[in-house]
């Protein structure tokens, strides 16, 4: 893979396209960007791929070893590789350790092992099993084996520099084992950058990392929850610089529009685009403003009014029942980049989720089918919001590049964190 | 306002509904064209047309109870072919309620399908579902299980959710009685929904637009049938009379004649699904397709396996409806032309065919039993891909026997249908043998 970069904003944001993925090179994904995140596949809840708008959705699709390790078996037995197990062809694949959405249990990590937890319980992985699935799965690229486990707020800084010289010491024998292994000629693997929130810890990593033969860098530990984000900026800061710049970095386990923004200027350039799925899950739907354009009339979207402001800002802030989906996917506080469809003022409105918003479910339906599906749990209502936020998103992510190339980024900021200024102003 | 046959070649072309569009202000809103009948059993390829489209029969209907059909948007249920589903009045009468659902444009409109729609009286749900406090002749009274309020869904309140759902075809509320009632209840029950059903022409708002269909209630009880028949005789085609069911036709033939009288576009045949012995089964459908006008549609409800629907297409039947297919596939059940494969079984890890080789689904063109098997540990749109496969199969099944009626061997069908289906003629269903021997079919 080639990094080609366009711009490099005040040394922090990169605006560009990663050419070169896939087998025979011949896809490619804009940066900033993000994954396609699947559970085993497929977008979750959706039957299709490329649900009815193919061309606005991401070239490279995520799977995690957190859904697939169990299928280990099944995977060898097929020898073609996930890809074609699942039925994804045009696609990149991109194979990580641990799914973004929920969180493993803490305290089996050891220095030869990590572990994932499948639907049948934990899987322990040492170097060489984790190498037999990526045999296996023959993905495009995937990210070395690494410990991750800094997240909590009481980790000693014995423990981040162990995560750190674990994680090393895990990529020395991921990459030698790599070379070794036929079936993953022409496959990349990313360097995994951890540190938990120790800056030296942070830039040691880094500048060690950089120092291997990878395509590209995950960057670990800072998943949403784990720390605030002038702390992750400051980190992810300290960590782009060290890193070369001709190489893309991906970003674990953080999703959220504000910190997409704050992360992008750090320098990140990838991100995994588990949000819409949490989003999905409490029945809620993606509405953040994101058009920067001049022309109102070109608008993909129309602003919201003033009205209809005032009036999403008082669903934010409480954890509403559990909507579409499975109640042991973490259903993190909504946030004020949505609303809550079980919410009764929709009982009777039949606006589409967004306005203007191209995707199956705003073309086909209304705020009040929604709200409907959700009150009578019905499975349809994950499809839809699905489809919708997926969607939603990734047009967030088409409107940021853009913006980048314009020169437009705080405009776009003060449309994104709109909904967070009035917030904040209603408090004081 | 009889429903006008009319005889014709196979035209189901998009010239013919669009020209029958044009016209749907001057017709009916309910026109049955029988296209071909078999010679040998009692079955028949029709073309139903309805307001929102022609729907091509024998046919089966997948159930979208609450507005919408588990996990699959109106687009999939769409390119499938389908072209009639059904939803649930007691439910949506529930949730969202009839007005809502009248400022989103009926229920057409609040789930965006095109296509058409058949909704039931909510009569068989207050049975089966809720506490139910009294019937009376106004009603029946019941519970909320919302919000315990007391609920009256009378004749003209299920109508009136009808006319507001805005559905093709209605079903009128009856008076159900379960199966293993016996006595006077089930006379009371026959007669008063005949006047209910009078009562539901009464409250039709919409009798250009929304087709009321009757419905012919089956008691059985084993102690009656014991009884004779009192000097009637029957037209049969030369079917095969078990006179031990007389007691089935005393009380439900006097409501035969009495219904028949009245000027509903079509019938269907209840009560027959709820669990009963298969040998009264065929033998009270055949019964009811004897005695119903040939040129009406005719319902049979609640019945949804493969063979029963092969065996009641031959007995006469034009129209089923069943929540079997989808549920079953919720629970990892695929079925096929040699029965059902259950997906989550171990079995199936390790197979790299799709559901069914010859099946031209997009759950079987694309993917494969292991992954199915692999994905329902994970994602809800394993559910969704089995759902699909069931609803192409059994689409495809009705389209498959539609075909061979009009081609006039809808005899050999059968015989092959069968043989797909058991691994040998002794373990052909006896219910079905007899069933089929009924209309002239029968197995070397």
């Amino acid at each position: 893979m080639k990094l080609e970069l366009s711009r490099v904003i005040q040394g922090g944001c990169r605006v560009g396209v990663l050419k070169g993925l896939g087998k025979t090179g011949q896809h490619s994904l804009e940066v900033p960007g993000c994954l396609l995140y699947t559970r085993c596949g497929t977008l979750p809840h959706l039957t299709q791929h490329t649900p009815h708008n193919p061309s606005t959705l991401p070239s490279v699709t995520q799977v995690t070893l957190s859904t697939i390790a169990e299928h280990q078996e099944v995977l060898e037995e097929f020898k073609d590789g996930f890809r074609k197990f699942a039925g994804i062809h045009d696609t990149v694949l991109y194979c990580s350790l641990h799914d973004p959405v929920t969180p493993c249990p803490t305290g089996h990590i050891t220095n030869k092992t990590v572990s994932v937890w499948g639907s049948g319980g934990r899987i322990e992985l040492t170097v060489a099993r984790f190498m037999a699935l990526q045999k296996a799965v023959q993905p495009d690229w995937y990210q070395s084996m690494a410990d991750g486990e800094t997240w909590q707020s009481n980790t000693s800084r014995k423990r981040v520099r162990k995560s750190v010289d674990r994680t090393l010491a895990h990529l020395d024998e991921c990459l030698l084992i790599h070379h070794k292994t036929q079936e993953l000629q022409g496959v990349e693997v990313f360097g995994v950058v951890e540190g938990g929130d120790i800056l030296e810890e942070r830039v040691r990593s880094a500048k060690e990392t950089a120092k291997r033969p990878v395509a590209g860098f995950c960057l670990d530990g800072f998943q949403t929850g784990s720390m605030d984000q002038a702390l992750r900026t400051q980190l992810i800061t300290a960590v782009t610089k060290e890193l070369p710049e001709e190489k893309p970095r991906l970003l674990q386990g953080v999703g959220k529009p504000d910190e997409v923004l704050a992360c992008v200027e750090a320098g990140v350039d990838l991100f995994e685009s588990f949000f819409p799925f949490q989003v999905t899950e409490r029945g809620c739907a993606l509405c953040f403003d994101f058009d920067v354009s001049p022309d109102p009339e070109r608008a993909g979207r129309a602003p919201l009014t003033v009205l209809e402001q005032n009036e999403e800002r008082d669903t934010t802030g409480g954890t509403p029942e559990n909507g579409a989906g499975n109640p042991d996917h973490q259903t993190q506080t909504m946030t004020s980049f949505e609303i809550n469809l079980k919410d009764k003022r929709y009982r009777e409105d039949f606006r589409p989720l967004v306005e203007g918003c191209g995707c199956y479910c705003c073309r086909n339906h209304q705020r009040a089918y929604l709200h409907h599906l959700l009150v009578t749990n019905e499975l349809l209502a994950g499809v839809l919001l699905m489809v919708h936020n997926m969607a939603h998103y990734h047009a967030f992510f088409s409107a940021l590049r853009e913006a980048l190339a314009s020169d437009k980024l705080d405009l776009l900021k003060k449309r994104v964190l709109k909904r967070r200024y009035m917030e904040n102003e209603a408090k004081e | 306002m009889a429903a006008p046959i009319e005889f014709g070649a196979d035209t189901n072309t998009s010239e013919t509904n669009m020209s029958l569009k044009k016209a749907i202000s001057t017709v009916p809103p309910l026109t049955l064209r029988i296209v071909a009948e078999c010679p040998v059993t009692k079955a028949r390829a029709c073309d139903l047309i309805l307001p929102h489209s022609a729907v091509n029969t024998p046919v089966f209907m997948p159930v979208g109870t609450q507005g919408t059909l588990k996990g699959i948007t109106v687009d999939q249920l769409d390119a499938l072919g389908c072209q009639i589903c059904l939803g649930n009045t007691y439910h949506l009468g529930m949730r969202p309620g009839p007005e809502l659902i009248e400022k989103a444009n009926g229920l057409h409109g609040f789930m965006n399908w095109k296509r058409n729609l058949l909704t039931d009286s909510g009569g068989f749900q207050m049975v089966s579902l809720v506490e139910l406090s009294e019937v009376t002749e106004e009603g029946v009274k019941f519970k909320s299980p919302y919000d315990g309020k007391e609920i009256l869904l009378s004749p003209e309140k299920s109508i009136s959710i009808q006319n507001s759902l805005g559905s093709d075809i209605m079903m009128q509320l009856d008076d159900v009685v379960s199966s293993t009632v016996t006595g006077p209840r089930v006379e009371e029950a026959m007669h008063r929904s005949i006047r209910w059903l009078d009562r539901c022409i009464a409250a039709n708002k919409n009798p250009d637009k929304q087709n009321l269909f009757a419905i012919i209630q089956g008691g059985l009880n084993a102690e009656l049938r014991k009884a004779c028949l009192d000097g009637k005789t029957f037209c049969c085609r030369g079917t095969l009379l078990d006179f031990c069911f007389f007691i089935w036709v005393k009380i439900s033939f006097p409501r035969f004649v009495e219904m028949t009288k009245r000027d509903v576009p079509g019938f269907a045949i209840g009560g027959l699904s709820g669990g009963e012995e298969k040998d009264d089964f065929w033998r009270m459908v055949t019964l009811s397709t004897d005695h119903l006008p040939r040129e009406k549609p005719r319902y049979l409800m609640g019945v949804g396996y493969a063979v029963d629907l092969v065996v009641c297409v031959a007995l006469g039947c034009d129209m089923f409806d069943c929540v079997f297919p989808t549920r079953t596939a919720r629970f990892g059940s695929a079925l096929v032309p040699w029965g059902s494969l259950q997906v989550k079984n171990k079995q199936y890890a390790k197979d790299f065919q799709p559901i069914d080789p010859d099946c031209q689904c997009p759950t079987c063109k694309r993917h494969s039993r292991a992954y199915l098997h692999a994905l329902f540990k994970n994602d809800t749109a394993a559910m969704h891909h089995v759902t699909i496969h069931n609803i192409a199969y059994q689409l495809n099944l009705m389209r498959s026997v539609r075909q061979s009626i009009i081609e006039g061997r809808f005899p050999d069908f059968i015989r092959m249908f069968m043989k797909r289906m058991f691994p040998s003629s002794a373990q052909y269903p006896s219910w079905a043998v007899d069933a089929l021997a009924s209309v002239n079919i029968t197995f070397d």
